[in-house]
């Protein structure tokens, strides 16, 4: 087993024929993944390496039986794109485009818990279930197969724990990429408790951020949790008030400090390494 | 994107929230046209200005023109007051707050509201705040209005008042894509009216394609910062002597970390975005060039592009600009080896391991 996506999963990409679309549908095809179709209105019957190009989700899903989409599309069509896949009945959205507006994010979140549709992202990497399925554009070479289950706020900083993890000889059940914007569809809660329930996975690593309260919140979840939790939190040295890159990635009001965030975490029993690579080590001294 | 006060206030106007009658002027001589006490505000960005000495009160046209005069110039914690807002003082019988935020965790706006106005929200203690979420894709419920009402203790004509000025800042709140509104204080005057005395609104930035109006709305930049957001790429300024490029706000915010755990501390970072495109890190370097660091710690991890190319890159710009500071480069990805060899054959530290990095980094920097 592994979450979210595997070997069974059939994935649609909406952009597909865009610049960013024609490269990962081409990664996401050498790693394995299923990818049955494309979306790109006004392209139908094109192909991009051999993949059909459909005007609609509702075309695509009833033609292939596809029960993911990663999204691509610029930012000021993603609503759209996300409201197509919810109401095509596609199970999971990954959406990696960034810069979408906290309203639409909204609406979109509030669309997918109405038809019981989980979203992931937007602004993140994807997921990755290591020698099964890859719905993102993280790069496939630094993930093995293994039995630690990966949930993160960040992208290249997700690849350089992931990396250690890798490289220490551990790997990986499965890696979620849930994003860095402030309105995201699914949590760092909602991630771990699919984890608790996966046989494969053995122990989990959070890597969190400044900003927002979502690592205190899961430290409350963890403490009624079987399997080990592991983090690693970024910011400790962020100033108050500035955004640091990710919109979500800011201390405002007194909240959502790294201090409050390791203190929390602590408090529930997780050890929280100081530096990314310490994660592999603690994971080994576990 | 924040608002200033005065900006934030002509937008309040034009949803039909009263605000105190005033004109914007960059020096004493311009304040015409006003009724008698007035306030004197300068208008910036950053928080704090009343402390500073940037708010001032005045009885006559003479007193007003010199607190303008005064307060044109000043230095803000690091920002120049350019432009004051002269505004008639509203006579104050109490002072509430209200605001309408996102709440990140819940996925929906937030209206709060509270009897205690007029002094930082964060300082009111939780059970005199009223909070409640407004459900997407509606309106603004009457059932929260009324628990509002009920909650201030306002009488039902104050109460009407009060909830026109809600459902009209829950208005510009959607329509301007708000990621935060806030009147603090809302004045209630003795003739049972509503006055927004403060104004706050900070937009979200990634809506910015859909108003054009606010495209070229001033913002409190330096002229780096303003540089680096032409070319998409994240600049902030911190305290130390250190700069940092890294691709990725989460890298770059563990390499500020790592750097400080080694006893050094950032001075500027720029953080490329998840991209290892290596024209972005030339881009980088010349705008690192500019801000004067000790020494430079560059973090790639790269995810797409291949090392090699990312450290040619770095060494052309590196010869093209002459920059004269050590350079540390730890870079991360397929075809390392190579990279490494290209930079270190430029006379520069390159090292894998993100540790030995920063270790390098903060003995260099002298």
């Amino acid at each position: 087993m592994s979450i979210l996506v595997d070997e069974n999963s059939k994935v649609i990409i909406q952009g597909i024929t865009g610049h960013q679309g024609v490269f990962h549908a081409k990664a996401m095809l050498d790693y394995g993944t299923k990818v049955v179709a494309g979306v790109t209105p006004g392209k139908a019957g094109e192909t991009v390496h051999g993949v059909s190009v459909f005007d609609s989700v509702h075309g695509a899903v009833r033609s292939t039986g596809a029960d993911t989409s990663m999204i691509l599309v610029p930012a000021p069509f993603a609503l759209d794109a996300s409201f197509e896949a919810i109401d095509a009945g596609i199970e999971l959205i990954v959406i990696v485009t960034e810069r979408i507006p906290f309203h639409d994010a909204i609406r979109m979140m509030a669309y997918a818990r109405l038809k019981g549709t989980t979203i992931i992202g937007p602004n993140c990497p994807g997921v990755i279930s290591p020698d099964k399925c890859k719905v993102g554009i993280m790069p496939s070479g630094i993930f093995g197969r293994g039995a630690v289950g990966v949930v993160s706020r960040s992208g290249t900083l997700t690849y350089e724990i992931v990396n250690a993890i890798t490289e220490s000889g551990l790997g990986q059940s499965t890696c979620v990429g849930i994003g860095g914007d402030p309105i995201i569809g699914s949590n760092i809660v909602e991630i771990l408790k699919m984890f608790e329930g996966d046989e494969e996975t053995e122990s989990i690593v959070i890597v969190g951020e400044i900003g927002g309260t979502a690592e205190e919140n899961a430290a409350e979840h963890i403490k009624g949790m079987r399997k080990s939790v592991y983090a690693y939190i970024a910011g400790r040295t962020a100033p108050p008030g500035k955004r640091m890159g990710h919109a979500g990635a800011i201390i405002t009001r007194g909240k959502g400090t790294a201090e409050s965030k390791i203190a929390a975490l602590n408090e529930a029993g997780v050890d929280v390494a100081k530096h990314p690579a310490e994660i592999a080590e603690l994971i080994k001294g576990g | 994107m924040k608002f200033y006060e005065y900006k934030a206030k002509e937008l309040f106007g034009d949803y039909g929230i009263p605000v105190p009658r005033g004109v914007l002027v960059t020096s004493g001589k311009d304040v015409k046209g006003l009724e008698y006490p007035v306030v004197v505000k300068a208008q910036v960005l950053i928080g704090g200005r009343g402390k500073a000495g940037g708010v001032k009160f005045a009885d006559s046209p003479e007193e007003a023109s010199r607190a303008v005069d005064e307060i044109i110039g000043m230095d803000i914690h690091g920002y120049e007051v350019r432009k004051v807002l002269v505004e008639e003082r509203a006579e104050i019988s109490k002072e509430y707050y209200l605001g309408i935020a996102i709440d990140r965790e819940e996925r929906a706006p937030l209206l709060m509201t509270s009897a205690e106005g007029g002094v930082e929200i964060e300082s009111v203690p939780d059970d005199k705040i009223l909070k409640r979420h407004i459900p997407p894709f509606s309106v603004l419920p009457p059932y929260v209005l009324r628990d509002a009402s009920k909650f201030l203790g306002l009488t039902r004509e104050e109460g009407k008042a009060f909830s026109a000025i809600a459902r009209a800042m829950f208005s510009l709140f959607e329509k301007e894509d708000a990621e935060l509104v806030e009147i603090n204080p809302l004045a209630l005057t003795p003739k049972g009216e509503f006055v927004a005395v403060d104004a706050k609104l900070i937009s979200d930035d990634s809506a910015l394609y859909r108003h054009k109006e606010l495209q070229g709305m001033e913002q409190d930049l330096t002229p780096l910062e303003k540089e680096a957001k032409s070319k998409g790429i994240v600049f902030i300024q911190l305290g130390g002597d250190i700069g940092v490029i890294a691709n990725g706000a989460g890298l770059t915010m563990a390499t500020l970390d790592m750097i400080s755990l080694k006893g050094g501390k950032g001075g500027v970072f720029l953080d490329l975005g998840g991209t290892d495109d290596p024209e972005k890190v030339k881009e980088a370097f010349r705008l690192m060039k500019k801000a004067k660091p000790s020494v430079i710690f560059l973090n790639i991890f790269g995810g797409i592009t291949r090392c090699d190319s990312v450290a040619q890159g770095v060494k052309e710009v590196l010869d093209e600009e002459g920059i004269d500071v050590p350079v540390v480069a730890r870079i991360k990805g397929v075809h390392e080896d190579e990279a490494k060899q290209i930079l270190r054959d430029a006379g520069f530290v390159a090292v894998s391991s993100l540790e030995r990095a920063a270790e390098e980094t903060v003995r260099l920097r002298g």
